[in-house]
């Protein structure tokens, strides 16, 4: 018998209109508790509004040995930034 | 029996809960079974230290400007008017999941009552400690089903639990003239009124649980009142008391 509970990863939302960010993992018996322990793990300090969990062998990953042909393609592509164009202060963050 | 004296009691009543529980769960500090319960224990139990200093805060207030501290470290056993249920031994770690599920339903249905308070002060600390202990319910109520609904062992140990425990669940609802008092003033309500919802809400998770409650209705009674406390109450203030007993008035 297995006695490990699986890893999940957490995700918190710091405030309305802002994204889940991954703050990091721990261990819990289902999703239910997952949710239990990330507010106790990772909200103590008032960091969030909003919880997500996943179960980390539900996380597909790129691989670290693909990084060349993965990103470094796009490192001399400066013409797809989007600095070109002035943001009104109003629209907040982008 | 004045009002202030038995308003008095009252908070006593209220603060001292908090605080023996308090100090109980925080003996597990760094020795739960896994990380996860660890933080969530030091959470629960730094929740309830924090509503000590609320209710003894008022209770020192009305008694000759005394702080929460005075009355924390500087009464003796006898003086201390909490449930024997809070004062027991943790046990292992399903007995204390117990105890604190068995605690936390009497407390969240007592200070829902208590959010209706006469008095603006006990509602405003029963309307901020009530969404705490919200949570407590809601957490020691899964992991009693958990364990009690889980391996043959768990199962065997939450039964063991709750047959240790239930004796001290009666004198949650025990009432005195201090509890009539309360009545009369709107304060607070009477203690025996809580048991139906108690039960109805206990009786559902037990089952969930696959527990069986004893059927005896024997209660263990002497702590609110503070006639006879059990003798584990005096080992607990002798570790949580000493560092302001061997070195009065030290601060941080």
């Amino acid at each position: 018998m297995k006695n490990e509970w699986p890893l999940w990863e957490i995700f918190i939302r710091g405030q309305h209109g802002m994204s889940h960010r991954h703050v990091g993992s721990l261990h819990a018996p289902d999703a239910e508790m997952a949710i239990k322990n990330a507010r106790d793990v990772y909200t103590r300090r008032n960091e969030g509004v909003s919880i997500w969990v996943v179960e980390a062998n539900n996380i597909a990953a790129s691989s670290p040995s693909d990084k060349g042909p993965m990103y470094e393609p796009s490192e001399s592509k400066v013409y797809r930034h989007p600095t070109f164009f002035d943001i009104p202060d109003e629209v907040g963050a982008m | 029996m004045t009002r202030d004296e038995a308003f008095h009691q009252f908070l006593l009543r209220m603060g001292d809960n908090t605080l023996i529980l308090g100090h109980r769960v925080s003996e597990w500090c760094g020795l739960a079974p896994v990380l996860e319960e660890d933080i969530a224990l030091a959470n629960t139990a730094l929740d309830l230290i924090g509503q000590t200093q609320m209710w003894l805060g008022l209770a020192g207030e009305i008694d000759g400007g005394k702080s929460a501290d005075d009355l924390a470290f500087l009464r003796d056993a006898w003086d201390f008017r909490n449930v024997l249920l809070v004062e027991v031994p943790n046990g292992d770690f399903g007995r204390t999941l117990m105890r604190q599920f068995l605690f936390d339903a009497w407390h969240s249905i007592m200070l829902g009552r208590l959010i209706k308070s006469s008095d603006n002060r006990v509602a405003a600390i029963a309307a901020k400690a009530s969404k705490e202990v919200a949570y407590h319910l809601e957490r020691s109520g899964d992991t009693v089903v958990g364990l009690g609904d889980g391996t043959e062992e768990s199962h065997a140990r939450m039964q063991e639990a709750l047959d240790y425990l239930w004796p001290y669940v009666g004198e949650m609802f025990a009432s005195d003239d201090v509890d009539a008092e309360m009545v009369k003033a709107g304060i607070a309500p009477n203690p025996a009124d809580l048991r139906a919802e108690y039960d109805a809400l206990v009786g559902r998770v037990l089952t969930e649980a696959t527990l069986t409650i004893p059927e005896s209705r024997f209660a263990h009674k002497g702590g609110r009142d503070g006639r006879m406390h059990t003798e584990h109450l005096g080992h607990l203030l002798t570790q949580m008391q000493w560092l302001q007993r061997a070195y009065p008035g030290a601060t941080w």
